[in-house]
């Protein structure tokens, strides 16, 4: 055999390689060092980005996953290294994203000394990982990368975290890779059961008021023509998780809008009405079902699911469709017939058109002075003709600009959904123009959470993405505040922001950078940003008390919603 | 009725890894389940383990609960059973000082009486072994307890099922996935 002798840290670079990956979002220290010095020497093949802070690695590497399908990889240090990227690591949990983290540990031999920067990552990330290990021998790291890429994008994808000992990194090993393509206790695609589909084919040939509510499943399955093809062919309304939006154009006819908390008029209402409920590739979130007692009891439910654990967690459904919706989706659509619900499609017409008196008019073409955040959208909307990556933050910005956007094409949403992680947007945006370098990517952020992250302007003018970033402030926390003032009688208890002067900050980094407060130069502020090539912020002061509505109260069934 | 809280006996074969313990407590803790008792073992299929978990939920819950464990990488199945099911016992170990066993008659007749076995003799205590049922190990603690226990320590619950688990036809369905 030859003698292929190399240290266990050119073996994680080796191995990175073999799973094609040719960016790392991270931050170097003492015990990653060794792999950082192979990173040195294999710059050719792996760009590695340094952002500023190791939240922002994993939201960047987040970012990019989400627009390019692939495994987003980080690597951090031990110690304070590591706790930074648990923010992101649960994001990428609760939402389902492929990644792939890779921390440097003390030498072996301090384990447990409370050594210096020594810390208990694996005990830590363990809730929030789908699976994680330390690696002390260099003999190890090939296996268990390949495992660790294997993991984390089969099945639902998660995040994966391995740990490497200092002296690991150093030891030398014989390279040989293999690609995992099997570990003997994971299952991750479910068993298909031809019989669940054949059940649920009848009841949905069976309804007169079907509706689909369809999820982030869609998207990570690569499915968007498939469902496409279903909800046409069926011509059932169908309406959309917030990680589920982009999977279906905008302007489909079928598309009726966004379920939850603020989400659409139509869809929530008639939740509580449709006589069968398809649920695709989505979890029956709290958000989007409000109060279980009274969420859709009336209809037959319908799941398609790839997770068993998922299946009957919240809801008690009827059928039960396991399996990779790529595959049971196609089969179901060959089982139902071909139909239309004209009638029923028009109830959601009818409410869409309260909402568009009550909410929807007033959020884009204002009569009031201040600026909507509504209205900022449907020009961003404009000037990219909806083939932007729209990110968001969490908050009102990004309930409205869920609401407001439009999208062409599939993964084109990239926002914290389960998690609500604000700081999000900023890096999470650099790492999609990275995925998706030829598409316009815009990141809309409030100026709560554009403050969490803010420092990732660095790594933005560093790297020279063409990030272009919306800052909507309000110079409140917005949605807290909405919250304050709608169930906590207006006590507006640390929610006000005295803000700096966000252009000179992003001049501060090279970036161009204009601001807008009024309405006479919202158009020109947009087009502008969106001709530069470079990296541009544009900050647009709208109106500081303004709510987001429709509202489901917490607690509140779905037919509880408000409109103002 | 589903929702009113039992006694189960949760059953977890997994491949042996360091740090799956910490994996399947934290799905307990995030719930806020307290675990009654837990033991791991070798199980009857060379190198997979079994944890016998001991927790009071909802039937609901402990479904989930369930689900939640088997998603876990190294976890092969995991089920869950009421008492009626399963064959389960528990054991203790009582250390008395030596002087009770020889002073004391009626000790002899509660060990006796109660079927345990005495492990161990010394110059100095001695030790007494009883398996069975928790209602009966703590019979014969608070039997001896009045002599004077120097240490005592009850095991976690050990149990197989009634029914076959057939842990080799899941393994084999996984491989063949």
């Amino acid at each position: 055999m030859k003698n292929n002798m190399i240290s266990g840290a050119e073996a994680v670079i080796k191995s990175l390689i073999e799973e094609g990956v040719d960016l790392i979002y991270g931050y170097p220290g003492g015990a990653i060092m060794p792999v950082y010095d192979e990173l040195f020497k294999y710059q050719e093949e792996i760009n590695h980005v340094l952002t500023r802070h190791e939240q922002g690695a994993t939201h960047a590497a987040q970012g990019y996953a989400r627009v390019s399908g692939k495994v987003g990889v980080v690597t951090a240090t031990s110690g304070p290294g590591a706790t930074n990227l648990v923010t992101g690591i649960a994001d990428a949990q609760i939402d389902s994203t492929p990644m792939v983290c890779i921390t440097g540990q003390v030498a072996s031999h301090l384990l447990g000394s409370d050594a210096f920067q020594e810390t208990d990552i694996i005990g830590i990330s363990t809730p929030v990982t789908k699976w994680n290990c330390q690696i002390t021998k260099a003999s190890e790291i090939p296996a268990v990368i390949a495992k660790a890429f294997y993991i984390a994008k089969s099945g639902r994808p998660g995040p994966v975290l391995i740990d490497i000992t200092k002296d690991a990194q150093f030891e030398m090993m014989n390279f040989k890779y293999d690609k995992c393509t099997n570990v003997k206790s994971y299952k991750p695609v479910p068993e298909l059961n031809i019989d669940d589909i054949i059940e649920a084919a009848k009841i949905i040939n069976r309804s007169k008021k079907p509706m689909i509510v369809w999820g982030q499943g869609v998207i990570l399955g690569n499915a968007e023509q498939e469902f496409k093809n279903f909800v046409e062919k069926s011509g059932i309304p169908s309406a959309w998780t917030i990680l589920g939006l982009s999977a279906l154009p905008t302007e489909h006819s079928l598309n009726m809008g966004m379920v939850g908390m603020h989400g659409n008029y139509g869809p929530n209402m008639l939740t509580n009405q449709c006589d069968v409920l398809i649920a695709i590739g989505m979890r029956f979130d709290d958000r989007v079902t409000g109060n279980l007692n009274s969420y859709a009891k009336q209809a037959k439910i319908i799941h398609l699911e790839i997770d068993p654990a998922e299946v009957n967690k919240n809801v008690e459904v009827d059928v039960a469709v396991l399996g990779d919706v790529k595959k049971t989706i196609p089969l179901l659509t060959d089982l139902i017939s071909k139909n239309t619900h004209d009638k029923w499609i028009s109830k959601f017409h009818s409410f869409d058109k309260i909402e568009y008196k009550k909410v929807i008019h007033d959020d884009l073409y204002p009569s009031k002075q201040g600026l909507t955040m509504g209205e900022v959208i449907k020009i961003i909307n404009k000037e990219t003709n909806g083939d932007a990556i729209i990110v968001t933050d969490v908050g009102q910005h990004q309930m409205v600009a869920c609401r407001y956007a439009k999208f062409n094409e599939s993964k084109s949403n990239i926002t914290s959904g389960g998690l609500g992680t604000m700081g999000f947007a900023l890096p999470a945006a650099l790492g999609a123009k990275m995925g998706a370098p030829h598409r316009e990517v815009v990141a809309i952020i409030g100026d709560g959470g554009y403050q969490m992250t803010i420092q990732e302007l660095g790594t933005i003018y560093q790297t020279g993405a063409a990030v272009k970033i919306v800052v909507l402030n309000n110079d409140y926390l917005g949605m807290v505040r909405q919250w304050q003032q709608l169930f906590f009688d207006k006590r507006y208890a640390s929610t006000e922001m005295i803000n700096p002067d966000f252009v000179k900050i992003a001049e501060g980094y090279y970036i161009d950078a204009n601001k807008v407060d009024k309405r006479s130069e919202l158009k020109n502020g947009v087009a502008k940003m969106i001709k530069s090539d470079k990296p541009y912020f544009l900050e647009v002061c709208v109106e500081k008390e303004a709510n987001v509505f429709p509202m489901i109260p917490s607690g509140a069934s779905v037919s509880d919603i408000r409109l103002d | 009725m589903d929702s009113e809280k039992k006694l189960f006996t949760v059953s977890i074969y997994t491949e042996n890894n360091i740090g799956l313990l910490n994996r399947i407590s934290a799905i307990f803790l995030k719930r806020h389940v307290n675990i009654e008792s837990l033991t791991s073992s070798q199980s009857e299929i060379d190198n997979i383990y079994r944890f016998v978990v001991l927790v009071t939920v909802s039937e609901v819950k402990i479904k989930r609960i369930i689900k939640q464990i088997e998603k876990q990488i190294e976890v092969i199945a995991a089920f869950y059973h009421t008492d009626k099911e399963t064959i389960f016992l528990e054991t203790a170990l009582y250390k008395v000082k030596s002087k009770s066993l020889f002073e004391k008659k009626d000790i002899q007749k509660i060990i006796k009486n109660s079927q345990a076995n005495i492990v161990t003799v010394s110059p100095k205590y001695f030790v007494i072994e009883k398996t069975g049922w928790r209602n009966e190990t703590e019979d014969l603690y608070n039997s001896l307890e009045p002599f004077g226990l120097l240490q005592f320590v009850r095991s976690g619950r050990i149990s197989v099922t009634k029914e076959a688990m057939n842990i080799s036809d899941i393994l084999k369905i996984k491989k063949n996935k």
